[in-house]
């Protein structure tokens, strides 16, 4: 029997670990020269054009060692942006190992400490990979340095090598046999395998991703999902290669797919364990832990009609992001929808981005928020994610909202930018450390809501790409909150209304009466958007009627231009959301999320 | 062999003289090409010939068609004229610019069989013309109007632009009033529109001068179609006046009712039996595909129902023909649509048919959307 090594690749965002995936796949050739191309796990269009990791993937890959052993090596790709630690978490409990890549000239960075430490709670091997050693910039010494100071870890241990250019890649492979200890294979135990990621395929039903830690699984036998107790028989069991390959049987310490007909989408659950009905574990494996969404938004189908669409569509598309939570909702603007919660902002525009590409669903998001809490005249806490249901003011004693250590890596000279920055977002009581020369940790407490926005973005830009950024909700502090509402000739539109500190008030609502009015297209009669805080108007823009557009002349060239424009906003408008007589792109509801509230 | 019995053939000449500074046509400047466009206009007639049954209107359109001399225009129209058939009342329409009118060449146009001529006059205010680019005074306009009178033309449409900076109404009314003392049969009335690419349209992203502003523009389009119609004039479509119904263009109708036309020449569309086919719009591709034996056509599109309908309805709310009621879906939201635009004043209905308003043709790019749904 071929030997097994079950490990992923973790790094921060952008250091490698799909390239290096690459390499390692087709040292294996697994992929012919013909259908490779770079990145080749991230295979959603979502992921290539934005040249980021949203996934994580799964791969089979055969090895003969230098000795001479064959191994089979089960590699998980995992993404790198913080938005989709959920991801990372749940491919490293299905591993033994994990290689922690670090960027030569980057060195350590936020996340590289973030799934250091995932891997460490899991009590995985940790093989340190300094990769892009062939970039003039890059800095061995140093970063050799930072994975002894900053992640505590051998730095003679790690594996140098080049993925883009291939270098230092066997090395990679030996380190991954040698050092990443084999799965226990106990194949007489009763069957437990974990679910760590799911897709709804149309035709044969919940496609699962597993690891098995005991027994055997094969075509035919029964299997039961503990949760909830569904059993279902198996139609196919295999692993991964570049597509689903099919194999007699999923053993112990292998990890592969089921297929087993389940058309019920909710009779699976990403973390739920599967065991065989004939003969049960008797408990299940830990699963995962809960998420816990930071950024709340609702979603709502553009048309009301759609909403069962949605309801259908959103939990197919949960079964492939685990991270995702969600529960009804409704609004007087927007109709019934759902209330999402996400890990991040990122997270939130993906979903979204999915939602349409992959279930052609049209919907409306509303301004994110995050949970804010609190205490009422009589006593009592309430805890309140939606601007909706922002108690009346007349009860309010104090309220609260989430703080949060950020802390922020950076070179030095870049120091001064991001101080503004952070103050500007009301953040305070700053320290400094300093983990290797030339390099500077900014610490922050910030209230949650201020760097849920553009916050990243805006960091990005003021350190070139060099910042990097991290955080970790502390505690609630008291904070002087108000709702602002904004009103579309005089009507509100409550899937616009925000919490907001009160200092912070005035200038938001000007800006987002500025951004509709940059988005709502002219009508026949005038608009009028006003902010405002309980009675108060506190800014106001005007939309003027909208009066004339004929072109002046149409004539052989130009009537199928005219027609194809026609199209393009009848397209359009579908999308469009009616408030009273008002009609509001979808895009208006998204624009104000980009809001610069600097 | 089509059937249809009241096709247009439109001819387009891509040369200009100079190039105004508002214009997005496409023409050239250079005369090297014109021997070789003539040659391949002909062949490319051929290509269609014994495939069109009936033409009722020519048009021979631009660029400036006026530049061509007695050869080229003779090497030109005897050939159309034995390659295609026309009705012997097809109304033939030739577009001028003022300073190529000359008694003797108007004659040779009435010999052709020309029947209408198309005047770009634009202005008759001398400053605005230079501005404009125009290679004429007003002075020159008129005495080409009256040259053209004096040959015979009975029916002789002038083009004019309005809504330039620092135009007021005076000025303008003062154009129209001028204008009217030789009873034009046809008047289009264009409002300048400048696109970025021309150069009055870089002048103005440069900010060196200032577009009249919407509010004028309202105002100097609704005083134009009630003055015009005050003096006897029917505003038969946003930018066209004709004195009386048979003063309409014929051809250019064609554009908005799906009326066959064929076009020849770079850049010409062509429209019948639903599908819509236009040529390479660059004069030298044209040529060569020509040399090649290909038909130069660029590319072409066949229009499904529902693309008809989108086309029947915008175009027909360009017009005072309107389109059928019949086209629009029956339900209480475009119920709801079209009386809310009636109401406002944008649209009336009679016999069954969608008719837009003078204030109504105003926002006629918008109306479509408003009630198709
Ligand atoms: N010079 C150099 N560039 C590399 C190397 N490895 C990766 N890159 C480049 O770094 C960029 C990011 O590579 P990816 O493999 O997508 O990074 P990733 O870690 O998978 O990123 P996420 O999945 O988004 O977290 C790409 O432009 C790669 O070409 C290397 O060894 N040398
Ligand atoms: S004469 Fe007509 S086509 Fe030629 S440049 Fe002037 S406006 Fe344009
Ligand atoms: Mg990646």
């Amino acid at each position: 029997m071929r030997q097994i090594r079950n490990f992923s690749i973790i790094a921060h965002i952008d250091h490698g670990k799909s390239t290096l995936a690459d390499r390692l796949i087709q040292s294996a050739g697994l992929v012919s020269e013909r259908e490779f191309r770079d990145q080749i796990l991230d295979n959603m269009d979502i992921e290539r054009e934005r040249g980021i990791t949203i996934k994580s993937q799964t791969i089979s890959i055969p090895y003969k060692s230098r000795s001479g052993e064959e191994f089979e090596l089960n590699l998980i790709d995992t993404p790198g942006h913080v938005d989709f630690s959920y991801e990372v978490s749940r491919a490293l409990a299905s591993c033994e190992g994990v290689l922690l890549l670090v960027d030569a000239s980057q060195g350590v960075q936020a996340q590289t400490l973030a799934n250091l430490y995932a891997a460490m709670e899991q009590d995985l091997t940790i093989i340190p990979v300094i990769n892009k050693i062939d970039l003039p910039s890059a800095d061995i010494e140093t970063v050799k340095e930072q994975i002894e100071t900053e992640l505590g870890l051998e730095s003679e241990t790690a594996v140098l090598c080049s993925a883009k250019e291939g270098t230092g890649i066997d090395d990679v492979l030996e380190s991954i046999v040698e050092r990443v200890p084999p799965p226990a294979r106990d194949r007489e135990k009763p069957l437990t395998a974990l679910i760590f990621d799911a897709h709804y395929d149309s035709f044969r039903g919940t496609i699962v991703s597993c690891r098995v830690f005991d027994g055997v699984v094969k075509q035919g036998d029964v299997i039961r999902f503990m949760s909830n107790g569904a059993s279902y028989r198996v139609e196919e069991v295999g692993v991964f290669r570049l597509n689903r390959e099919p194999k007699a049987e999923l053993s112990a310490g292998e990890v592969g797919y089921i297929i087993s007909g389940v058309k019920t989408v909710s009779d699976t659950r990403v973390g739920d364990t599967i065991t065989l009905d004939t003969m049960p574990a008797p408990s299940p494996l830990p699963g995962f832990k809960e998420v816990k969404p930071v950024v709340f938004s609702s979603l709502y189908p553009v048309s009301s009609d759609e909403y069962l669409s949605l309801a259908e569509s959103l939990e197919k598309y949960k079964l492939n992001d685990a991270a995702l939570t969600y529960q009804k909702d409704s609004s007087v603007a927007l109709g019934q929808g759902f209330r999402c919660g996400f890990l991040g902002l990122l997270h939130l525009e993906i979903v979204q981005e999915r939602l349409e590409r992959e279930y052609d669903q049209s919907i409306v998001m509303t301004v994110p928020s995050v949970e804010y809490r609190f205490l009422l005249k009589d006593d009592t806490t309430v805890t309140v994610d939606n601007p909706q249901y922002f108690p009346d003011p007349l009860d309010i004693k104090s309220t609260f909202e989430p703080f949060i250590k950020a802390g922020i890596i950076m070179p030095e000279r870049y120091m001064g930018a991001v101080m503004k920055l952070c103050l500007d977002r009301r953040g305070g009581n700053p320290r400094f450390n300093y983990p290797s020369p030339g390099r500077v940790e900014v610490i922050f407490d910030m209230p949650l809501a201020e760097v849920i926005f553009d916050f990243y973005d805006k960091l990005k830009t003021i350190t070139q790409g060099y910042g990097s950024f991290d955080y970790e909700i502390i505690d609630y502090r008291e904070s002087d909150l108000v709702k602002l509402d904004i009103l579309v000739n005089g009507e509100k539109v409550d899937a616009l209304s925000l919490i907001v500190h009160k200092a912070r008030a005035r200038d938001w609502a000007v800006q987002v009466c500025e951004r509709l009015k940059e988005e709502i297209p002219r009508h026949q009669f005038k608009i009028a958007i006003q902010g405002a805080i309980g009675g108060k108007i506190i800014a106001r823009s005007t939309i003027s009627a909208f009066r004339k557009d004929v072109t002046a002349k149409c004539y052989g060239g130009d009537i199928s231009r005219k027609r194809k424009l026609l199209e393009k906003q009848k397209k359009g408008k579908k999308r469009m959301k009616m408030v009273g007589s008002v009609a509001i792109p979808q895009s208006a509801f998204v624009a104000v999320l980009k809001t610069d509230n600097e | 062999m089509s059937r249809d019995d009241n096709a247009g053939l439109y001819v387009h000449v891509p040369f200009c003289r100079t190039k105004c500074l508002y214009c997005d046509f496409y023409s050239v400047t250079s005369p090297v090409l014109l021997r070789p466009w003539l040659q391949a206009v002909r062949k490319e007639a051929l290509f269609y010939r014994d495939k069109w049954a009936l033409f009722d209107s020519l048009y021979l359109g631009g660029g400036t068609p006026s530049l061509l001399d007695e050869s080229a225009l003779h090497h030109l129209m005897d050939h159309v004229l034995r390659v295609f058939r026309f009705s012997s009342d097809a109304e033939m329409t030739m577009e001028m610019n003022p300073d190529d009118v000359t008694p003797h060449r108007m004659q040779m146009l009435r010999d052709f069989g020309f029947n209408r001529i198309s005047l770009g006059v634009q202005s008759l205010q001398d400053e605005e013309l230079a501005w404009l680019g125009r290679r004429h005074t007003a002075e020159q306009a008129e005495n080409a109007i009256r040259m053209i009178r004096c040959t015979g033309f009975k029916n002789l449409g002038v083009d004019l632009i309005y809504g330039l900076p620092g135009q007021d109404r005076a000025t303008w009314l003062r154009t129209l009033q001028r204008i009217l003392l030789h009873k034009p049969e046809h008047l289009s009335c264009y409002m300048l529109t400048l696109e970025d690419r021309t150069p009055l349209g870089r002048m103005r992203a440069e900010g060196k001068f200032i577009q009249v502003g919407e509010s004028d523009q309202i105002r100097l389009f609704l005083l134009t179609s009630r003055f015009l119609e005050e003096h006897g004039y029917i505003h038969y479509e946003v930018s066209n006046f004709a004195r009386d119904a048979v003063s309409a263009s014929r051809h250019n109708q064609k554009y908005w009712n799906h009326t066959p036309y064929l076009g020849l020449g770079p850049a010409a569309h062509s429209f019948r039996d639903g599908v819509r086919w236009w040529n390479v719009s660059s004069v030298e591709d044209y040529c060569m595909r020509i040399i090649r034996g290909e038909k130069p056509v660029e590319g072409s599109e066949i229009l499904n129902g529902e693309q008809l309908q989108l086309e029947a309805v915008y175009l027909g709310l360009r017009t005072k023909r309107g389109f059928n009621i019949a086209l629009l879906e029956k339900n209480t939201q475009t119920g709801t649509a079209l009386n809310r635009l009636i109401r406002s004043g944008y649209l009336e209905v009679r016999d069954n048919r969608v008719i837009p308003t003078r204030r109504g043709y105003l926002v006629a790019d918008r109306l479509p959307m408003e009630i198709l749904s």
